[in-house]
């Protein structure tokens, strides 16, 4: 399929997405993106809708992940980087010049594909942000702690055991440790990429009830290759083919009556 | 694709089966197998031979304090020798020798081959023999027996004497007495030995201190001259102080030397008349006697003692007899301080190096070419370190400081000749590749998801490895610094330059301010090793010694290393389950 990538040609990106009626959170304008000479992503423009799941599809190798990683800027660890264009948070221009990557990762949560709780408690793990933040009030640690462990639905099968080490949990609950420690900063966008790929489908469909409750909390942005898992979790759904976003819009025209015909052949199963 | 093609056209007749073998059998140097049996079989071989080594130091330093038993042999020419056989082996008379034996003892020996066979005695008795030890020839023997009234006595000077008591004398009065049960002959042993002590006490913590306070007015003396001039009364004041404390000090070091000359008197009128076993007498003063005992009638239970109480004065004194008797605590202890201190030197200065290397550094040429560098330095030759330790750190950096901070003891050097401190820090500059390599290779074992799971809880970088990376990678870290040790502890060679040395009479810790002196040069147990057994006067008794000091070197570095690693898996076993 890549034999004759620089024969095709690109239409601009479809939107008809779903509004949240809080306007959006994440404005992406003109996202170029090169890994050394490399371009991975092209002309990207893409809001954020606030308060709302953003699912993020399309086939292998299109981008996904490294346009969820720069929303947080861990695409800054790349050598060989090259960025150009926008990406505003609330407002604010997050690769402007002096901007602090610290800061702004404080007020984002990320879920990665494999569960990698740290080698701690599970109480320290989940606290972990705030560690790093200088906070050693023991109430708040102690509230956070149960307001993350409950919102990421671990609450009552580790009430008991804080102080155990988070590596002797299963696979599904190590995510939904991960997925405690994203939100107990209480983040303003919560990035998940793939987040139950490596799990089983018992703990996958857990998962997915948590995104559906987190979903009025948060503003979800979420990677998935699953597209049944996009359609049950998602309010808009962009979909990438070859570094460009092709077609974004609400999830349920983009699965049952999508515009563009690439959107077609790839949430019908012809190729990807 | 082509290649089945090109087959079935090269074979048209669709005949031949295809199961057919069509292959000669596999060629013997194909196949592997050969050559994984003549590799595990190298490796047995070099496990035996470790094994082997082993058990060898550890049987022949086992044994060395059993008490042995003492024979007497009477041989043709009327001669008797009593010592403890030590070795058997054979040997080639010379044919001067052969003639003079009678006829049936020359054909015994030209039986075998020409050889005849001889046995070394430990005669002991230095101070009247001129020889410790004593080959005799089986063929010249009588007559052999096991006296059961010879005794076998420890001294602090020329080694064992081997012979039997006549009579002890106590406060000058002669007691005769052959018994080294009797209680009075005990008990006056037992007073000579305590008054000894005291006397070593005396001179060595009492007599100290007053040249310690001696000479810390002379160095306030020097030093006041050194800061204000000559004439300044910053001067006057010290050397006032001087003169004043002086006669007291002086009245001081009198009563004590007094007490000492006192308590030696007396010691000289406690002693011991011995006869051997060729009849000469030979008087012992009884507080030089460390132990006597009869080696040919004792218990059982005796013997145990005489083994522990020789282990224990073995690891807890000085050496005596140039090293080749006595006990080796100074050597124990610098070698363990001095890896101690090399551990506390180099673990630092490595992580922290690998941790910019690997962490910081811009991974460029340059980078690399400085781990290249690290690698080798791994090839140094160890003497190599030595003299840079000797020439940088005594010389240079020893001699600063001297300048700077001790000119009053100039030109006695302070920090300016090896000491422990420099010895440590050679050894640490000599293992610190090992530690940087091991780390480095453990930091980049820690797994990026951990870092980036960090990072995305916005962490900072350095708040990353603290929390994450380090004590993720302190196993592997550990492991490091435990394969710095093992090298560091086993090291001679540069030690002999930057502050071994053959005898210490002051530990690097003692009572005197600042109580460490790590300026001090040391005794060690490797150098121990190559000293007494191949530097001394009397080698054939240090022997034995290699054998137990060896054991214990080993023993010192297996102890340290299995706390090490011990730590490590306690630390391991906390990251056991962790699927990354
Ligand atoms: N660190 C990297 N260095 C170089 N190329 C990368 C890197 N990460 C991803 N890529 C490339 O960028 C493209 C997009 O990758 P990615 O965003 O991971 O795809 P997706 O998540 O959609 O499967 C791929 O062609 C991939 O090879
Ligand atoms: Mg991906």
């Amino acid at each position: 399929m890549n034999m004759d990538v620089q024969n095709l040609t690109f239409d601009d990106t479809i939107y008809h997405i779903k509004k949240g009626g809080e306007g959006a959170v994440m404005e992406i304008n003109d996202l170029n993106l090169w890994y050394g000479t490399a371009q991975a992503l092209y002309k990207v423009t893409m809001p954020i809708e606030k308060g709302m799941v953003t699912a993020l599809i399309g086939p292998s190798g299109c981008g996904k992940s490294t346009l969820l990683r720069c929303i947080n800027r861990m695409n800054d660890l790349v050598d060989g980087l090259k960025i150009n264009g926008e990406m505003k948070l609330a407002g604010e221009n997050i690769y402007a010049r002096g901007a602090d990557v610290i800061a702004l990762r404080k007020r984002m949560g990320m879920v990665f594909q494999k569960p990698n709780p740290f080698p701690m408690s599970i109480f320290e793990n989940v606290i972990y942000p705030l560690r790093v933040d200088g906070v050693t009030d023991k109430t708040i640690l102690e509230e956070t702690v149960e307001r993350a462990l409950r919102g990421s639905a671990l609450w009552n099968e580790v009430k008991d055991r804080l102080q155990e080490s988070a590596l002797g949990m299963s696979g599904g609950q190590q995510q939904r440790l991960c997925i405690a420690r994203a939100i107990a900063g209480d983040p303003e966008v919560l990035l998940m990429d793939e987040p139950c790929s490596a799990l089983d489908p018992i703990a996958t469909a857990k998962i997915e009830d948590l995104i559906n409750e987190l979903a009025g909390q948060y503003t979800i942005a979420i990677v998935t290759h699953n597209m049944q898992q996009a359609a049950r979790v998602s309010d808009n759904t962009a979909f990438m083919y070859l570094g460009r976003l092709i077609e974004y819009g609400d999830t349920e025209t983009m699965f049952q009556n999508p515009k563009s015909p690439r959107t077609q052949d790839y949430v019908t199963g012809r190729f990807g | 694709m082509s290649a089945h093609v090109n087959m079935q056209t090269a074979t048209p007749d669709k005949s031949i089966p295809l199961s057919q073998p069509t292959t000669r059998a596999t060629d013997i140097r194909a196949r592997g197998e050969p050559f994984t049996w003549a590799l595990g079989g190298a490796l047995a071989l070099g496990c035996a031979m470790i094994i082997g080594f082993l058990v060898m130091v550890f049987w022949n330093g086992l044994v060395t304090f059993v008490p042995k038993p003492v024979i007497a042999v009477t041989t043709t020419d009327n001669q008797v020798t009593a010592g403890e056989p030590t070795r058997t082996e054979l040997y080639k008379p010379q044919s001067a020798d052969l003639a003079a034996l009678s006829p049936q003892i020359q054909k015994s020996i030209s039986d075998s081959d020409g050889f005849a066979s001889r046995t070394m005695f430990r005669v002991g008795n230095y101070d009247l023999y001129n020889e410790d030890f004593r080959w005799v020839s089986e063929f010249q023997v009588t007559k052999t027996e096991a006296p059961k009234d010879i005794l076998f006595a420890e001294r602090e000077e020329w080694g064992p004497l081997i012979a039997t008591l006549k009579n002890i004398t106590v406060d000058g009065q002669t007691i005769e007495t052959a018994d080294i049960h009797d209680p009075r002959f005990a008990a006056a042993h037992q007073t000579s030995r305590d008054r000894r002590k005291r006397i070593r006490e005396i001179e060595k913590d009492d007599i100290g201190k007053i040249n310690f306070q001696l000479d810390e007015l002379r160095i306030d003396v020097r030093k006041a001259e050194l800061r204000s001039g000559r004439d300044s009364t910053d001067h006057a004041v010290a050397q006032t102080t001087l003169k004043e404390k002086t006669p007291q000090l002086e009245a001081q070091y009198k009563a004590l030397a007094e007490e000492a000359g006192k308590l030696r008197e007396l010691n000289s009128r406690n002693s011991a008349m011995f006869v051997d076993i060729t009849g000469r007498e030979k008087s012992v003063a009884l507080d030089l006697i460390v132990r006597v005992y009869k080696p040919n009638d004792m218990s059982f239970f005796e013997s145990v003692g005489v083994y522990f109480s020789r282990w224990w004065e073995f690891v807890s004194s000085e050496p005596r007899e140039a090293n080749t008797e006595g006990g080796i605590l100074p050597a124990i202890f610098g070698t363990a301080a001095m890896t101690l201190m090399m551990v506390i030197a180099v673990a630092p200065f490595g992580v922290i190096t690998a941790l910019y290397l690997r962490e910081y550094a811009k991974q460029g040429k340059l980078v690399a070419f400085v781990r290249i560098s690290v690698n080798n330095l791994a090839g140094v030759p160890s003497i190599v370190y030595g003299v840079f330790g000797l020439g940088f750190f005594a010389y240079v950096l020893g001699g600063s400081i001297d300048q700077l901070f001790y000119p009053e003891r100039l030109p006695n050097p302070t920090f300016g000749t090896g000491g422990l401190l420099w010895a440590s820090l050679t050894l640490a500059l000599l293992t610190v590749p090992v530690v940087i390599v091991a780390t480095e290779e453990a930091l980049s074992a820690v797994p990026r998801s951990m870092r980036e799971g960090s990072l995305a809880c916005g962490a900072s970088k350095w708040q990353t490895i603290k929390y994450i990376v380090l004590p993720r990678a302190l196993p592997g870290i550990m492991t490091g610094v435990i394969l710095a040790m093992a090298r560091g502890a086993g090291e001679v060679a540069p030690l002999m330059l930057v502050g071994v040395v053959k005898l210490a009479p002051e530990l690097p810790v003692d009572g005197f301010f600042p109580f460490v002196h790590l300026e001090r040069s040391f005794m060690h147990l490797g150098f121990h090793i190559f000293d007494v057994g191949f530097q001394s006067r009397n080698s054939e008794a240090g022997k034995p010694m290699v054998f137990v000091t060896t054991m214990l070197l080993i023993g010192l570095i297996f102890a340290m290393n299995v706390t090490a690693i011990t730590v490590r898996n306690r630390l391991k076993r906390k990251f056991k389950g962790s699927q990354f």
